[in-house]
């Protein structure tokens, strides 16, 4: 069933005859001949600059890789005797979904910094830029029947949970068409099997374990991703949880997304052991590099097996990293500096690292991601002006949703003589 | 013989429930169960009642008056009683909270739950009310029924972020996408003897905030049926239940036995017609209410005594039906003046339609605005007792 595609000289790439892998080099240098493969057409073929690039270098579609292996960093472990694979396999398909999404979840979080700055956008905004292989990765690791519930810096799990740009971006601008009406804002948004989005540092973490709890009681085998960072990780009640996920052998994985600072105070000064992934202490602990999203897949399905197979708990730490300051208000610079700010930027950026590796591997082309990027954008764009230009939720939706099926109240409102109708 | 064995089935039925009764041979054996509330051990007692052939007592005579006992009921066995039957109902209920299970609950409002149902549905927690209480309301947006226990309500303010931020604004802020199905319960209020940082009543507090249900039963049908319909209810319901009225016995109707029975929430009852004073009030105090009107009665003032059943959605409707009979109101609560139920219900009545048929200002009795005291001279002085309630009345009347 394969063809040999007919080999050009390109001095880039090594050229080797054994289909199978077993060089260990840096990942951008591993090439495999490739078989036919059938991508779905994409518009991307049709654009003049696929079209003269196909002519200049005469590439076609069957050229591209349809998959590669690539090494990931080894994780630190904690009460583990093995842990994820060092290798991660990732087709073409996969990795230009994962390019997508990543990149979705940028563009979206830099629009939203400008209508926040253009004042369209009020109160809380908590930018998740930088973080995006997080998101992305620990997705593809689970099933959308598993559970996930996360702090308030929630614009991409909402996404990656199964939310759309124009409903985010509307719950933002506080529109009628917000995933939540525009009455939850920006740290309040749901989708099925996505708990949120939550204001209260470290308080959705025994929610989370409710969740799994609820998982194992009705024996359905799914799981609960419990996310928070580095701030929250010296809560109270997060500790109260692990003992009790524990005790119980909830399905239920604890994430701590290290970001290196809790608001404006960085890890080493909030925290006595800045070893997140150590802190479940008798809860098995995996670090890893969170900028790398095959890094963050593989773990996150290692530890989706640990807990299906009713092992109970398991912890895992994703160094990683945001640009933007905590929040809108905070400019993000009085307690780090910009050099390390763009140290990380041109190193570690997550999108970056899944975009040379696909390039080296000829799993894309140049073109074909820059096209991804003109759609992310025209996304974006589409999705703003829809946030920007519906109108705001209705004032006889005020006083709704106050209890679930239940027949129609009164509530009062701001004097004695005003009665608001409220429905479920 | 006769007439002092049914002397004796009198005086034991204000105390005790007799379960069942053995005929065997000229022996007639009584198995009582008895449960105190200042001593929470139950023991059993059996007496042997000596009946004579001759004396020709007839089956139906012991019939009658089983028939009589079997109705009465405390509240703890009626709360019992409404979780066993809603347990049994539906399979998502279930209840966690601190000494729940094994030790048959720390006032054995769950006795004999954990044997029947085992540790998936019946479920001691560790010392962790902040942790725990996520744990049910986490369990609650993934689609069981938790019910929640505090072993009192004052350990629930360790929670209380929870209960508030977690269950009660959620279906609000996640605009009806995501509901609550939760119940928290537990003891409430003044107790005896357990001094100031375990008698706090919180009717005030988590009356305060839109999405909660708050609900305060009195008697044994009370906890029955509201229980009943907190747990069927679809929304976070804080339960306040009454550590001196858990061993209280009530009469039950043969209605109020029925599998199905509810109570509406969000609906007072009146518990004594009247028509000089409507007296207000929740929980333990309805007694002391319906004791002062029982006095005041013979002195010819008949107090309408209204039993508000729930804190949130509080029936300002009844109240003001009443008021506007009577002319006349006072509230009467165990928790503090400042900001509490009677200060609700006062300004209730000043903006709506009865403000205009009060003869008189509308007063609170309440707690005193103190800690409360361990011993037990002020620990008694601290919340109102029977002759605040006839002083407040009578002063109400002659203003």
């Amino acid at each position: 069933m394969f063809t040999l595609v007919t080999e050009r000289e390109n001095p880039t790439f090594e050229k080797i005859i054994s289909p199978i892998i077993d060089v260990p080099p840096s990942p951008a240098l591993i090439t495999v001949k490739s078989p036919i493969i059938n991508p779905s057409p994409s518009p991307a073929q049709l654009t003049p600059a696929v079209a003269n690039s196909m002519v200049v270098s005469a590439r076609t579609y069957a050229d591209f890789t349809p998959q590669a292996t690539f090494d990931i960093k080894k994780c630190d472990l904690h009460k583990l005797e093995e842990g994820p694979p060092l290798q991660a396999v990732l087709t073409r398909e996969e990795g230009l979904q994962y390019y997508r999404t990543m990149q979705t979840i940028r563009r979206m979080e830099l629009k939203a910094d400008q209508l926040y700055k253009q004042k369209i956008i009020r109160g809380f905004c908590h930018l998740y830029d930088g973080q995006e292989a997080c998101a992305v990765g620990i997705e593809t690791g689970i099933n959308l029947s598993d559970h996930l519930i996360t702090a308030y810096r929630a614009h991409g799990y909402t996404l990656t949970r199964g939310g759309t740009v124009r409903e985010i971006m509307a719950e933002l601008t506080g529109r009628r068409g917000g995933i939540a009406k525009g009455k939850g804002g920006s740290m309040h948004m749901y989708t099925k099997h996505f708990y949120g989005g939550n204001g209260i540092v470290g308080a959705q973490v025994p929610l989370g374990a409710g969740v799994a709890l609820a998982c194992k009681y009705l024996g359905n085998n799914e799981i609960c991703v419990c996310l928070y960072g580095d701030g929250a990780a010296n809560q109270g009640q997060i500790f109260e949880t692990y003992n009790m996920a524990s005790l119980w052998k909830l399905p239920c994985i604890f994430i701590c997304e290290n970001n290196k600072y809790g608001m404006g105070t960085s890890v080493e000064r909030a925290a006595a052991s800045t070893d997140y992934y150590k802190r479940g202490d008798f809860i098995p602990g995996l670090r890893l590099d969170g900028m790398d999203v095959l890094c963050v897949r593989e773990a996150t399905k290692f530890a989706a097996e640990h807990c299906r197979s009713g092992k109970g708990p398991i912890l895992m730490e994703l160094q990683t990293y945001r640009y933007h300051g905590h929040s809108m208000s905070d400019p993000g610079v009085s307690y780090r500096t910009r050099e390390e700010i763009q140290e990380v930027r041109s190193k570690s950026d997550p999108i970056s690292m899944l975009k040379d590796r696909m390039l080296s591997n000829n799993m894309a082309s140049v073109e074909e991601l820059k096209e991804i990027d003109v759609e992310v954008r025209k996304e974006i764009e589409d999705a703003a002006q829809f946030a920007t230009t519906d109108p705001e939720p209705p004032l006889d939706d005020l006083c709704n949703h106050i209890f679930y099926n239940d027949p129609p109240m009164e509530v009062r409102g701001t004097n004695p003589w005003t009665k608001l109708k409220s429905v479920s | 013989m006769y007439m002092y064995y049914g002397i004796t089935m009198v005086f034991f039925t204000v105390f005790w429930v007799c379960h069942i009764y053995i005929y065997i041979n000229n022996m007639t054996l009584f198995i009582f169960y008895h449960v105190s509330y200042q001593n929470v051990t139950p023991f059993l007692c059996i007496i042997i009642a000596l009946h004579s052939v001759e004396y020709h007592v007839l089956p139906c005579d012991i019939c009658i008056i089983n028939c009589i006992l079997l109705l009465q009921v405390t509240v703890r066995d009626a709360l019992n009683q409404a979780m066993d039957e809603e347990l049994e109902r539906d399979e998502r209920v279930f209840l966690l909270g601190e000494e729940v299970a094994q030790y048959d609950g720390a006032y054995k409002v769950s006795r004999g739950l954990w044997k029947k149902y085992g540790d998936k549905r019946i479920i001691d927690t560790p010392i962790t009310e902040m942790g725990f209480a996520g744990i049910a309301v986490g369990a609650a947006m993934a689609g069981l029924r938790p019910i929640c226990e505090f072993m009192t309500f004052n350990f629930s303010m360790q929670a209380i972020d929870q209960v508030i931020n977690s269950a009660a604004k959620t279906y609000y802020m996640s605009a009806g996408r995501q509901s609550v199905p939760i119940v928290f319960r537990g003891p409430n209020g003044a107790s005896a003897g357990v001094a100031a940082q375990h008698s706090q009543c919180f009717a005030a507090w988590y009356g305060h905030c839109p999405g909660l249900k708050v609900v305060s039963p009195w008697s044994a049908e009370d906890a029955r049926g509201l229980l009943k319909s907190a747990i069927r209810d679809d929304n976070p319901v804080v339960f306040l239940e009454n550590e001196l009225m858990y061993g209280v016995p009530f009469e039950m109707s043969e209605e109020s036995q029925s599998k199905d029975f509810l109570i509406p929430i969000g609906k007072a009852k009146i518990e004594r017609q009247g028509n000089h004073i409507t007296v207000v009030s929740h929980s333990r105090m309805v007694s002391l209410c319906l004791d002062a009107a029982a006095v005041l009665a013979k002195e010819g003032i008949e107090c309408e005594v209204i039993n508000m059943r729930t804190i949130r959605p509080l029936d300002a409707e009844a109240i003001e039906t009443s008021v506007m009979k009577t002319n006349h109101l006072i509230t009467v609560e165990g928790g503090w003046p400042q900001f509490g139920v009677g200060g609700e219900i006062l300004a209730r009545i000043m903006e709506g339609p009865a403000f205009n048929y009060l003869d008189a200002p509308a007063v609170r009795v309440t707690g005193v605005d103190i800690p409360m005291p361990y011993a037990k001279i002020l620990e008694d002085n601290s919340v109102p007792q029977i002759k605040d309630i006839i002083f407040s009345v009578k002063k109400t009347l002659n203003a």
